[in-house]
């Protein structure tokens, strides 16, 4: 546990002020590009055209995107790869209006926003498990769909009810917005809505210490983040590992997409084809995602 | 002669570039106020000022954006906070300005800054290992320990070095001779201190007491990591009504932090909207600290 796990960190990183220093510092970068550019026109080389790809959404994506973009950028250097957060929702609105190349989503693309723009184009690179997760100090093992549905519903509120040994259940959840949040909601929620008196943090990391700390705790968190600090509950059976998901028994599974406008064409298209091919999948796997 | 024209030109620059500087901070502060509000006139305009004030429903996917909850979050942890810290402060501050001999006050006050100079993620950090696990001793119904309680606790720590600092040389400036005069009327030390000095030194801890109180509404960081940030009315657990301090809530600042990164649209301005409320809470603490202080001084 660091204190970097905490989203409220990411929030002051994601401010303004500092995405404005990112674009003096990538305006300073490109300048020093360009001119290395011309140095290798005046030697004879090939002049390649400098092309910029700006990228923008998810934070669930975003770490993962930015591996992809240096990879790629080590073997075309004419490729400029910007890539900003501002959550799912952002990412595919920003690819709607074209003021990004390429939107990140950690979720579904929702018909509603289908609807709002029939143009955009929906390319999976991987997809991401999310796995509910309890105080390692409970003695239950798995549940049943419906009894975790009931759980964060705030139907169930005593361990005894599923099985266990009494005691309080304490939902902890994401905030409102947070694309593991709709995605879980989407997944497991159904028509029910988390409850009100759920203790909400506003990242992975931040709910996975107070699941730790927290006697009687449940929540759900992305495979990304499991390690021994929590105890992975099993869903109908299946434990949240990635066997269970390539096998098809372990049901909570979320696409993470990049969005565009239209079909891709040139440095865009190229890029997305080489995430989906075999470098790109490489990445993904060993990141503790699953290839498409 | 020339000297002369000089030093008036120098005064005339100097008298420009000073106002310049003073009216620099109050264009910043008007600047950032017209800002928020007109990102959070969208909201206000839409959802209604009335109904985003009274609503107790915060959940913006469907489209309610009732901030009640969160004005009465921030409210009650500040309450907590200054029942909590205001006694330690002023304790502190009575035992360093009157009876500490020196070197103890040169050991105590030195900690006391350093407490100040703690970024306030280390105080979250060092509630949600710490103070919640405690709390959460506390038998009740639903009490996780994240709550007001954990959250009044670390926050009047936080503010303890401001309202002791300012408190001590309230009673510090208090002239002599009241202190003389007291003594020499055969009073002892400890009515002297809390009929005398105290009283005189009314109006510095009071504004003291409110510059804490801004600053504890303003404290975001470490709120959302031991509050629970779970936007509801706080009610009482149990029979006991200061049960209502183990309840979960969220405050006003917390509710920015949180939510600002995926919000667009009609939340995100309802966001800026929630910024407006709080600068106008703040204004009004500082205010009031003014009232108290001249009304003190007469």
């Amino acid at each position: 546990m660091g204190v970097t796990d905490f989203g409220t960190l990411r929030f002051l990183e994601r401010e303004k002020m500092k995405s404005n220093l990112i674009g003096i510092i990538t305006l300073a970068g490109m300048t020093l590009l360009g001119a290395c550019g011309e140095q290798a026109t005046a030697d004879g080389t090939e002049a390649v055209e400098e092309v910029e790809i700006s990228v923008v959404g998810s934070t669930t994506v975003q770490p993962l995107a930015e591996l992809l973009s240096e990879a790629y950028e080590a073997i075309h250097p004419n490729v400029l790869v910007t890539i900003s957060g501002g959550g799912s929702s952002v990412g595919v609105k920003s690819a709607a209006e074209q003021t990004a190349d390429i939107g990140m989503a950690s979720r579904e693309i929702k018909d509603s926003e289908i609807q709002d723009c029939p143009e955009i184009v929906i390319h999976t690179i991987a997809r991401d498990g999310i796995a509910i997760v309890a105080n390692p100090d409970l003695d239950i093992n798995g549940l049943t769909m419906e009894q975790a549905r009931d759980i964060f519903a705030g139907e169930i509120t005593d361990w005894s009810e599923v099985g266990g040994s009494a005691g309080m259940i304490i939902v902890a959840a994401r905030e409102e917005g947070s694309g593991t949040r709709s995605a879980f909601e989407d997944l497991v929620m159904d028509e029910s809505l988390i409850s009100e008196t759920a203790i909400l943090q506003p990242s992975n990391g931040a709910i996975r210490t107070t699941v730790a700390t927290t006697p009687g705790c449940i929540a759900f968190i992305s495979f990304g983040y499991l390690d021994d600090s929590t105890k992975p509950v099993a869903i109908d059976g299946a434990l949240p590992t990635p066997e269970n998901v390539n096998a098809g028994t372990y049901p909570v599974v979320r696409p993470l997409n990049m969005v565009t406008y239209g079909e891709p064409t040139g440095a865009v298209a190229q890029w997305l084809q080489f995430i989906v091919g075999e470098d790109g999948q490489a990445i993904v796997a060993a990141e503790g995602y699953l290839p498409i | 002669m020339t000297s002369g024209t000089r030093r008036t030109g120098l005064e005339k620059i100097m008298k420009t570039v000073l106002l310049i500087s003073a009216l620099a901070s109050v264009l910043i502060v008007l600047l950032i106020f017209v800002f928020t509000l007109k990102e959070a006139m969208p909201a206000f305009r839409e959802i209604g000022v009335w109904k985003m004030l009274s609503g107790t429903t915060w959940r913006p996917g469907n489209g309610e954006f009732g901030i009640l909850a969160m004005i009465a979050g921030s409210g009650l942890v500040t309450l907590g906070a200054i029942i909590i810290g205001v006694p330690l402060a002023l304790g502190t501050a009575v035992f360093l300005s009157e009876i500490a001999p020196e070197w103890i006050v040169r050991v105590v006050r030195p900690s006391i800054e350093l407490l100040a100079g703690i970024p306030s993620v280390v105080y979250g950090l060092f509630g949600m290992v710490i103070i919640v696990p405690l709390v959460r001793m506390i038998p009740a119904p639903g009490n996780a320990g994240f709550g007001l309680l954990s959250a009044s606790i670390v926050l009047a720590v936080m503010v303890l070095p401001t309202i002791a600092n300012i408190s001590e040389f309230a009673i510090r400036s208090v002239p002599r001779g009241y202190k003389e005069g007291s003594l020499a009327l055969g009073a002892t030390k400890w009515e002297t201190i809390s009929r005398v000095m105290i009283p005189a030194a009314r109006p510095g801890i009071i504004s003291a007491v409110v510059l804490g109180l801004g600053r504890a509404l303003g404290e975001t960081i470490a709120m959302i990591m031991v509050i629970g940030n779970s936007v509801i009315l706080p009610t009482a657990m149990t029979d006991n009504p200061l049960s209502i301090f183990l309840s979960r809530a969220r405050t006003l600042t917390g509710n920015i932090a949180v939510e600002i990164s995926y919000a667009t649209g009609v939340h995100e301005s309802a966001l800026f909207a929630t910024g407006v409320v709080l600068f106008i809470l703040i204004m009004l603490v500082n205010s009031s600290a003014r009232f108290l202080l001249k009304k003190g001084a007469q």
